[in-house]
């Protein structure tokens, strides 16, 4: 059976080009980056060259690159690090219900020890309202943590609002575009943030690996000691040929942006109207207009996820419910509540299918008949 | 002086390069098994099942359970979390810790931070060879003592701890959790949980031919972590973020091959060690650092009044490559904690380097830096 995979967001294949990238720097450039002889020395090169390439994709300078061992830990670093280093200027945060986990349960943490969080609600459409923002910053506010897309519904949050609106405020603003890089022009200037966070495996880079943008002078209190590795602010010897590969993964992906906007988009009508042609009875939860491109949540009438999954996956559909991270339960999504409210019927008959590399029109016209298909026999 | 295009390497114990088969099985899992194991569907459960496999694989070879192995980004993450992890849990019963002078940073940089938040560090001291002494422990022991963390191999000069003394030590007169940092000893040394004793280890891939980025906690017995690294609750919670499991696959492979073939390298470093120290014995002003009874893959010499640097440097233009202290210290021009801590006379405190020998080496390349040494110290100290 062709196996269709429609959970890029999930985490993605890795592309070939950057496979190659991976093989031929353990090949090649095996070196520790902090010995001073010719094998560390040429690891060291090649590491700088990539780390200009990750600062340039968000236009950023190198140092303000700290690599990471992932997403996870940008956001714990980004969190952490600010209350941390920021606590004696106040201990309000302010976060939004939807964020990854990665963010929100760092932000209980830190309410644990004494941290104020405030957890900005959303509209139906998955937004968080510049209003709400605006009413919950405090004098004390210290950090201010809202991701640019989010990874269930592809609501794209409005960071630079909140950015500009925060140029004359002591918080640090921290987004989280784990989702949303790759897949949107990202500039921290335009953006007005202090610090965002980045996973390779989201953009068919290897997994491991990640980075946290860090602007000038934002004070960071480190979360992982030992080596001097990333100017004192994360230790552990680099991973020089995952730091490349992702570098490849960057440049392919900032190469391809215009042309995958436009194919998912595609890829998102074909569905749509496939659906409606078969006269099933589903709405798109999130607005079209402002999601991410490769995010398609949908709701559809009359139906149980869990029967829905099982089905979708026994026809050869990888498709999700939501995040994968919440390891292995289909518990409701935090997200659809924060949307739709504790006892919608979304929170039970929402799914997720998200684009990326390889798939194509085709798979996406057999993905939408199949599920078309296991609509009619589910929903009798 | 023409640069030699042939690399001698010996600096494995800064890093190595990855297995062959190594990085098939890692590209082959990166291209088939791509899925997150968190998700739900055939090809997350395909995913996790290989997770699992690998977990079981390192497991077994530990002689452990499968529940009680993390997969974290390394070496230093793993340190960091088992001493971290360990003392935020344990804080209740007591906030004293031990553990040794000549630790690696990411083991004493954690300590700090933990004396900032109010532990008490007990640093053992350490004699010229670089070992610490077990009457030292059993003294330093008390009701509120609840981790140990000693390293089983130096990674600077190849001392070699008493770990399963001081195990049963620990375990006699305390509650204490012990741990060992393992980083430098996995393939050199057999290392179970019931040979060496310990209750929590730390491994990190790429010093032993497995991929940078990948290291393991492992654990036996009764013992609890608070995590560190939070978010999607994976890895039973203890460490969060998308588990990669290409690398997990990896790291599991790269230690079964250095396990199986840890005998057949050990006897190979011990011939080579012997023969570089019969060798280096007759320059009268090179002092052997590593003491006999260390590790064998690891050679650290001193030569008087010249800088470590410039012995690294007339050696690389041979086309040798070895390494002043260790690599994540490398770059400070100060002197070494390790060195420090073993007191040497003055004009050999500059000059260390170390040699340090891995599954890329051969008696050719042995006699190769035999034959060119003599010529390069010659030529760097002007004679």
């Amino acid at each position: 059976m062709n196996r269709i995979y429609l959970d890029h967001a999930a985490t993605s294949p890795v592309h070939p080009q950057v496979i190659n990238k991976l093989v031929e720097t353990m090949e090649k450039a095996y070196g520790n980056p902090s010995s001073i002889h010719a094998t560390g020395r040429e690891a060291r090169k090649e590491l700088d060259n990539a780390r200009l390439i990750l600062a340039k994709s968000i236009g950023a300078k190198d140092q303000d690159i700290i690599l990471t061992s992932g997403g996870t830990e940008a956001d714990n670093l980004a969190i952490f690090g600010t209350a941390y280093a920021r606590k004696n200027l106040g201990s309000h945060i302010i976060t939004s219900q939807i964020e990854h986990h990665a963010v929100l349960h760092a932000c209980e943490k830190l309410e644990k020890e004494g941290f104020d969080v405030t957890y900005l609600p959303v509209n139906e459409q998955g937004q968080v309202s510049i209003e709400d923002f605006k009413q919950a910053l405090r004098d004390d506010t210290i950090l201010v943590t809202i991701m640019l897309g989010n990874n269930e519904v592809g609501a794209i949050q409005p960071i630079q609002e909140i950015g500009l609106f925060l140029k004359d405020h002591q918080a640090t603003f921290h987004t989280d575009a784990v989702q949303a890089y790759g897949l949107m022009p990202i500039s921290v200037e335009d953006l007005h943030v202090d610090l965002l966070s980045v996973s390779s495996h989201k953009i068919n880079g290897p997994k491991g690996i990640g980075f946290l943008y860090q602007r000038k002078a934002t004070k960071l209190s480190p979360q992982l000691f030992g080596g001097q590795q990333e100017r004192k602010r994360r230790a552990g010897t680099e991973n020089v040929p995952s730091v490349l590969a992702f570098a490849e993964a960057v440049s392919i992906a900032q190469e391809t942006m215009d042309e995958k906007q436009k194919l998912y988009q595609n890829f998102k009508e074909i569905m749509i109207s496939t659906w409606k042609d078969k006269g099933i009875a589903f709405q798109v939860n999130g607005n079209v207009q402002s999601t991410l491109p490769h995010i398609l949540n949908v709701s559809f009438k009359g139906t149980d996820v869990e029967a829905l999954l099982v089905n979708l996956d026994m026809a050869g559909l990888s498709v999700s419910s939501g995040s994968a991270c919440t390891a292995g339960s289909i518990d409701p999504s935090h997200v659809l509540v924060a949307m739709f409210g504790e006892n919608a019927d979304e929170l039970r008959n929402s799914i997720r299918f998200s684009f990326g590399y390889g798939v194509t029109e085709d798979d996406i016209m057999e993905a939408a008949t199949k599920t078309a298909t296991v609509l009619n026999r589910l929903v009798k | 002086m023409k640069r030699s295009t042939t690399v001698y390497y010996f600096d494995h114990s800064a890093t190595t390069k990855p297995n062959k088969e190594v990085l098939d099985t890692f590209v082959k899992v990166n291209e088939t098994f791509y899925a997150n194991p968190a998700s739900l569907h055939e090809m997350g459960v395909d995913s996790n099942s290989l997770l699992s496999r690998a977990r079981k694989q390192v497991a077994d070879m530990l002689k452990t359970e499968e529940s009680k192995v993390i997969f974290t980004s390394g070496g230093t993450e793993s340190n960091h979390f088992a001493i971290n992890g360990l003392a935020r849990t344990l804080q209740g019963r007591g906030r004293h810790i031990i553990t040794s002078s000549i630790e690696h940073p990411s083991v004493l940089e954690s300590m700090k931070q933990l004396a900032n938040k109010g532990f008490e560090i007990d640093i053992l001291p350490v004699n010229e060879k670089g070992v610490i002494s077990i009457d030292d422990v059993k003294e330093r022991l008390r009701k509120d003592t609840i981790l140990v963390s000693v390293m089983h191999i130096n990674n600077e000069l190849g001392s070699i701890q008493p770990i399963k003394q001081l195990a049963e030590v620990i375990h006699q007169h305390s509650r204490a959790i012990f741990h060992v940092d393992a980083v430098q000893s996995f393939g050199k040394y057999p290392i179970t949980f019931p040979l060496i004793g310990a209750d929590v280890l730390t491994l990190s891939g790429h010093k032993f031919n497995g991929l940078k980025g990948t290291g393991i906690v492992a654990w036996t017995g009764h013992v609890s972590f608070e995590p560190i690294i939070v978010g999607g609750g994976q890895e039973f919670g203890l460490r969060s973020g998308t588990v990669p499991v290409p690398q997990a696959v990896a790291f599991a492979k790269a230690m079964r091959i250095a396990f199986e073939n840890q005998e057949a390298m050990q006897t190979k470093y011990i011939q080579w060690n012997e023969k570089l120290r019969n060798f280096i014995r007759n320059f009268k002003d090179i002092r052997i650092l590593s003491p006999e009874d260390g590790a064998a893959h690891i050679l650290t010499v001193s030569v008087r009044n010249i800088k470590g640097e410039v012995l690294v440097n007339a050696l690389q233009a041979r086309g040798i490559i070895v390494s002043t202290s260790s690599a994540c210290s490398s770059k400070q021009t100060k002197i070494s904690h390790v060195i420090k801590a073993i007191g040497l006379p003055d004009g050999y405190t500059k000059g260390v380097i170390r040699i340090s020998l891995g599954t890329s080496n051969s008696d050719e390349q042995i006699d190769y830096f035999i034959e060119n040494f003599t010529a390069i110290i010659k030529q760097v100290k002007g004679d």
